[in-house]
């Protein structure tokens, strides 16, 4: 169990100031949702979280280790990251799911994606080709791709964004029985108070670039 | 024959038409872009002029180079890839070190396959003939280096989404761009490739047509010409493989983070200075 301490983070690009010192406290086993308008910051502060971009001031503590000392691929691999966009690879969903362990040069047994397939209500589709997945399918696809990493914290973002209000619902019930059982750490960005509400045990509101408010779902959901 | 008599010398001014039928040629693909609002013609006139003053410049003082001393021949072949290298860096759209990379890479691809001609005798050590030739090799290893360098910048843009996917699952950099590095040196060996498939079949080069004209051996023409394809091929393939290489390291901060392209034009200066720095 991890928890994840964000201390101060500013980012900026070309001196806009995308992060303006935003620190959050997530607990292990905690779902927290950041909510807030488009540009408030939310999705930066996801990447900067997982370090794909180095913050221009700040740190993330994991665990309570400063995460610029821990080695960036093996910090990726405790931390995972969903993107809003899936971004499959073409190939078939077995490729897809498996390509982490598989660019580091481990194997996934036919038994794990069986299981994380089922666990993502994909059973069966490990030989379909990921261009004649629905959007939710490929979504679906996305979450276990990171899920076979096993990650002690997992980083959502917007992950219903795209998709019609059936696949939103599926996904959104996948993300539910990952979340609840509270094996992991989770911040999930979304545009969808009720969702938050529905599935984080705190939420963040974002406005340019700063946490301006930060409760339980009752005290920031209004 | 002095400058001035060479200028008005009848062959020249013969010459003159001749240069103008080919520029009505390069005026109609100027045109048909500016038609189809393909916005090329600046590229495509101002190379196109530059070529023809380059070369009219150089032809005017190759008397003089050739009587150089042969070790001065390395500092211009040295000068050539330096020069080729900042023509070629512009196509890598904003990729980070893109001269030092075409830097090394042209200098790399060039010297291996020049020093081993040379040592093998198929290149004769004298100015007349390594300026030239090696001139050929730079150049040639210049379009390979410049293929390298756009479709690499256009691979990893249109696939950013899809390597940054990856890298989130703890991949290593390199192991996240490997096929986009692959399909990079892939395309950018394709006309070394098809020229080498129709050598002889459809492309009958210049060189070989003029030795079997001068009366050469036509086998021994055709043998020396497949040497200069070869030497062109090992260029280009050197020259691609070293560019991919380091653009695949260049394209990541050491927090395998993958960097922003930003194109900028520095001044030739400005960048020479950077690179000497670093």
């Amino acid at each position: 169990m991890t928890n994840l301490r964000a201390e101060n983070l500013c980012f900026e690009i070309e001196e806009e100031h995308i992060l303006d010192g935003v620190s959050l406290d997530v607990a292990s086993g905690e779902t927290v949702a950041i909510v807030g308008p488009s540009g408030a910051g939310k999705s930066s502060l996801l990447r900067l979280l997982d370090r794909l971009d180095e913050p221009t001031g700040g740190t993330v503590y994991l665990d309570g280790t400063d995460y610029r000392t821990l080695d960036p691929e093996q910090l990726r691999k405790r931390v995972g990251l969903v993107p809003q966009d899936p971004a499959l690879r073409s190939g078939t969903v077995r490729e897809n799911v498996t390509i982490g362990p598989r660019l580091r040069g481990e194997t996934v047994s036919e038994e794990r994606l069986a299981d994380i397939l089922d666990a993502v209500g994909l059973a069966g589709y490990a030989d379909r080709e990921t261009s004649d997945l629905s959007g939710g399918e490929a979504q679906r696809v996305a979450i276990a791709r990171t899920v076979v990493n096993d990650p002690e914290v997992i980083l959502l973002d917007e992950p219903t964004a795209s998709l019609d209000s059936a696949a939103e619902a599926e996904v959104e019930r996948l993300l539910a029985d990952l979340l609840a059982s509270g094996e992991r750490t989770a911040i999930l960005v979304t545009h969808d108070e009720r969702q938050a509400e529905r599935l984080a045990d705190r939420v963040a509101r974002m406005r340019d670039g700063q946490i301006v408010d930060v409760g339980t779902p009752r005290e920031v959901i209004t | 024959m002095a400058l001035p008599d060479r200028l008005t010398d009848p062959v020249v001014i013969e010459g003159l038409f001749q240069v103008a039928a080919a520029t009505a040629l390069a005026a109609v693909v100027i045109g048909i872009s500016s038609i189809r609002d393909l916005d090329l013609e600046r590229e495509l006139g101002g190379s196109f002029a530059r070529g023809f003053v380059q070369v009219i410049a150089m032809g005017a003082l190759i008397g003089a180079l050739f009587t150089i001393p042969l070790a001065y021949s390395g500092l211009l072949l040295a000068a050539m890839v330096c020069y080729a290298a900042w023509e070629s860096r512009k196509r890598g759209g904003g990729v980070p070190n893109a001269f030092r990379i075409s830097v090394i890479a042209l200098g790399v691809g060039s010297a291996v396959v020049i020093v081993t001609m040379v040592a093998a005798g198929a290149i004769e050590r004298s100015v007349r003939n390594l300026v030239p030739v090696g001139g050929m090799i730079i150049a040639n290893a210049m379009k390979t280096n410049s293929l390298t360098l756009d479709r690499f910048q256009g691979e990893i843009e249109s696939n950013r989404d899809e390597i940054e996917a990856v890298l989130a699952l703890g991949v290593p950099p390199e192991r996240a761009i490997s096929e986009f590095v692959t399909e990079s040196v892939r395309a950018s060996l394709i006309p070394v490739v098809d020229a080498m498939r129709t050598l002889g079949l459809v492309y009958i080069p210049g060189m070989m047509a003029g030795m079997i004209l001068g009366g050469a051996n036509p086998i021994y023409a055709a043998e020396y010409q497949f040497v200069i394809m070869g030497m062109i091929f090992a260029a280009g393939g050197l020259t691609s493989m070293t560019a991919s290489l380091l653009l695949g390291r260049a394209a990541f901060t050491d927090a395998a983070q993958l960097r922003r392209f930003e194109a900028t034009d520095p001044t030739l200066l400005a960048t020479l200075r950077s690179a000497l720095d670093r």
